[in-house]
């Protein structure tokens, strides 16, 4: 017998007390809990999400669509970054103001090398005001997951309003399980010593969010 | 489990030495007294925290109801999207696999995320039997290894640990495994965590495997999920060509959409966060994006035991957010070392013994291991009732009685030592049997309180040893209630809580 069958034999054998002839719709659950927590505007989500962004020590920044390249260069410049990795779908006129050297990424890209890039700019896939929270599910203006986690400068652009939702439940219908998802609160942080929050350990220990409008 | 606690006193000898240490309950009183108002305020800010509870609640009975059907369903989608799942039945067998996954890639070190799993198997010592170095990176695992300590909390497991103590285990050890801590590494929390940072990322970067557990499994989608704070999770998921995980079978969810109830009680609950910094999901493997290759060995190791136990069981809905910790007035006193196992605090209490058996004195002395005060369970994000958990397990440790191990039924006896104990529990059973006994009873001992000792004579006196005699009130609750209704009859005793 092998492990597999041992152990399925034993979940069955300690199960014997459970009526199972319907399958499991016999032990309901109750979803009266809400699907978002108020019923605000479009605009007001926008703005709850920049509150607990920042609360979370992420650098937000708000501009429209025809401010962005000025002002990824601003922030680049600002931080001294030298090189910036960008995944391959990255709108190329995003950049376009930037006087760094941009490494576009590639799959033979080592952690190595990656590690001496100072930053990265991506899109995301959606944002949830209620958390604070940016999702990233590889998307072409995404790319792998390595390349928001290795550099310690992520600069990541939110496309407002469409992108933004209220609540982790409407974040989790318009993401798809297949993709691999990053779900980031904030920069890097750690409460194991004495259970004080720190932000900054091995990821990005500076996250900068871009709510861009059209 | 694996690891087994010989030598290992039990619980009140070791809370005992415990609260003797200054030092250990001061850090452990400003640690979860921090986080508790935390937690609270978490909470706080949903209106439907109770609707979330009954869901999450709900939601894990379903599975342990049909764990066999998840299971099962969860290893296809796995195996759909690209993954290897391997199942064992014990710790030994989930170490052999993993060792073997290891040698066959060829490499002699690992990365590991926090696990509670791996760490109840003793993963790390059976790799270093075979050769393989597990380097933990989660900043109080590495302190933990450091240190050459166990760890003493589920969620930070160096709570034990103030800043000071931290930076001198880094000043004398970080040499020894890789870079070294920085010339005058002060005990800033911040510094901290950089000299953390420089150490392991040479670590990350030439990584080979990944080893981690999980928090959750999806069942549906073959999707399983990693709630963490400092990156290193993500280092071990992402950069390693392979990647194994390690994770009980209680984890698996049915669904996609179960994930938007525990994405909501777990963080606020764990670190009273909104949202944790990150959190990863990965389906199998992704062309050109994370490992080329992922193992998943699924991990019995008592849990099907404890399944088979009607009362037990729900302390497999555990999500290890650890607030129960945080409250319980035992762990802050005694420490998380004193419950000798992986799972301190009341959650360790009800899961050790059945994950293990009671047959060793210190397991049998976890599930009095508590004040019943019920502190836990009002926190429990997945309402395990704790309490009622423990009183069923003492009486079983007393009075023995049909039990489930490694699959087998069988009878245990009553264990040694407990005779008074047994004869307490007895007394009580009788007199709750027959209210005219209990009333007479309670009325005599009201009466004669002064004269109770704060010690037991006679045999009584080793279960006093570590415990006071609670003080008998002076009015019993039901004379209270036959005098006053409540409140209704004017008792001036206003708003009982």
């Amino acid at each position: 017998m092998s492990s597999r069958d041992v152990v399925l034999a034993r979940v069955r054998r300690a199960l014997a007390d459970v009526p199972r002839a319907a399958g499991p719709e016999e032990a309901p659950v109750p979803r009266d809990y809400l699907r978002a927590h108020g019923d605000e505007s479009a605009a007001d989500t926008v703005r709850l999400l920049a509150e607990n962004l920042a609360d979370y020590r992420a650098v937000v920044h708000d501009i429209h669509a025809a401010g962005l390249p000025a002002l990824l260069a601003h922030l680049l410049g600002e931080r001294g970054s030298r090189s910036v990795v960008v995944p391959a779908g990255l709108p190329a006129e995003w950049l376009a103001k930037c006087d760094v050297e941009v490494v576009p990424d590639a799959p033979e890209r080592t952690p190595g090398e990656l590690d001496a890039i100072d930053s990265v700019v991506t899109g995301c896939a959606v944002a949830i005001a209620e958390t604070g929270t940016i999702v990233l599910d590889a998307g072409p203006d995404q790319g792998r997951r390595r390349i928001t986690l290795v550099p310690d400068h992520h600069i990541c652009v939110v496309r407002v309003p469409e992108q933004v939702v209220a609540s982790v439940p409407q974040a989790l219908e318009r993401l798809s399980p297949r993709r691999p998802l990053t779900w980031i609160s904030g920069p890097s942080a750690t409460s194991d010593i004495e259970l004080d929050r720190v932000e900054g350990v091995h990821g990005p220990r500076t996250l900068e969010v871009v709510l861009m409008t059209p | 489990m694996s690891v087994t606690d010989l030598g290992m006193p039990a619980f009140p000898a070791a809370a005992a030495r415990a609260t003797r240490d200054t030092r250990l309950r001061a850090n452990l009183r400003h640690a979860t007294h921090t986080i508790r108002d935390k937690r609270a305020r978490a909470v706080g800010e949903l209106a439907d925290w109770a609707e979330l509870r009954a869901a999450g609640r709900a939601i894990k009975d379903r599975t342990l109801r049909h764990l066999d059907h998840y299971l099962e369903r969860l290893e296809e989608a796995v195996t759909a999207a690209g993954g290897r799942v391997h199942w064992a039945a014990d710790a030994a067998e989930a170490n052999r696999i993993v060792t073997r996954l290891v040698r066959a890639t060829g490499e002699r070190e690992v990365v590991k995320v926090k696990s509670m799993a791996t760490q109840e198997i003793g993963l790390n010592e059976a790799l270093a039997e075979a050769g393989i170095s597990a380097y933990e990176t989660d900043l109080a695992e590495l302190i933990v290894q450091l240190g050459k300590d166990r760890p003493s909390h589920i969620l930070v497991p160096a709570i034990h640990r103030n800043r000071s103590e931290i930076r001198d285990i880094f000043r004398s050890e970080m040499g020894d495994w890789g870079r070294p801590a920085p010339e005058g590494l002060t005990d800033r929390p911040g510094d901290l965590a950089e000299a953390a940072r420089l150490h392991l990322r040479e670590k990350f970067l030439r990584a080979k495997v990944g080893i981690s557990g999980a928090n959750f499994m999806v069942a549906e989608t073959g999707t399983l999920v990693v709630v963490e704070s400092e990156g290193n999770g993500r280092m071990c998921l992402t950069l390693p060509e392979t990647l194994i995980s390690v994770v009980g079978i209680e984890k698996v969810v049915p669904t996609w959409q179960d994930l938007e109830v525990f994405l909501q009680l777990l963080p606020r609950s764990s670190t009273a966060e909104r949202m944790n910094p990150y959190t990863s999901m990965w389906t199998g493997t992704t062309d050109g994006d994370g490992p080329r290759t992922f193992h998943l060995v699924l991990l019995d190791n008592g849990r099907t035991d404890t399944l088979a136990d009607t009362v037990g069981r729900q302390a497999l809905r555990c999500i290890r957010c650890s607030a129960c910790l945080n409250v319980c007035p035992v762990y802050e006193r005694a420490g998380g070392h004193a419950y000798g196992s992986a799972y301190p605090g009341p959650i360790g209490a009800i899961l050790t013994p059945q994950l293990r058996g009671t047959a060793s004195e210190l397991d049998a002395s976890l599930p009095y291991a508590s004040s019943l005060c019920g502190a836990c369970y009002e926190v429990c994000p997945v309402a395990i009732d704790i309490p009622e958990v423990l009183v069923h397990l003492r009486e079983r440790v007393v009075e023995g009685g049909r039990v489930t191990r490694r699959g087998v039924r069988t009878v245990i006896r009553p264990a040694k030592g407990h005779a008074a104990e047994r004869a307490a529990m007895r007394a009580a059973a009788f007199a709750f049997d027959r209210p005219g006994v209990l009333r007479a009873g309670q009325r005599l001992a009201a009466r004669t309180r002064r004269l109770h000792p704060r010690r037991l004579p006679g045999p009584g006196r080793a279960w006093t040893d570590t415990r006071d005699l609670p003080p008998v009130e002076a009015e019993s609750f039901r004379d209270w209630w036959q005098r006053t209704r409540g409140g209704e009859r004017g008792s001036g005793q206003e708003g009982a809580k």
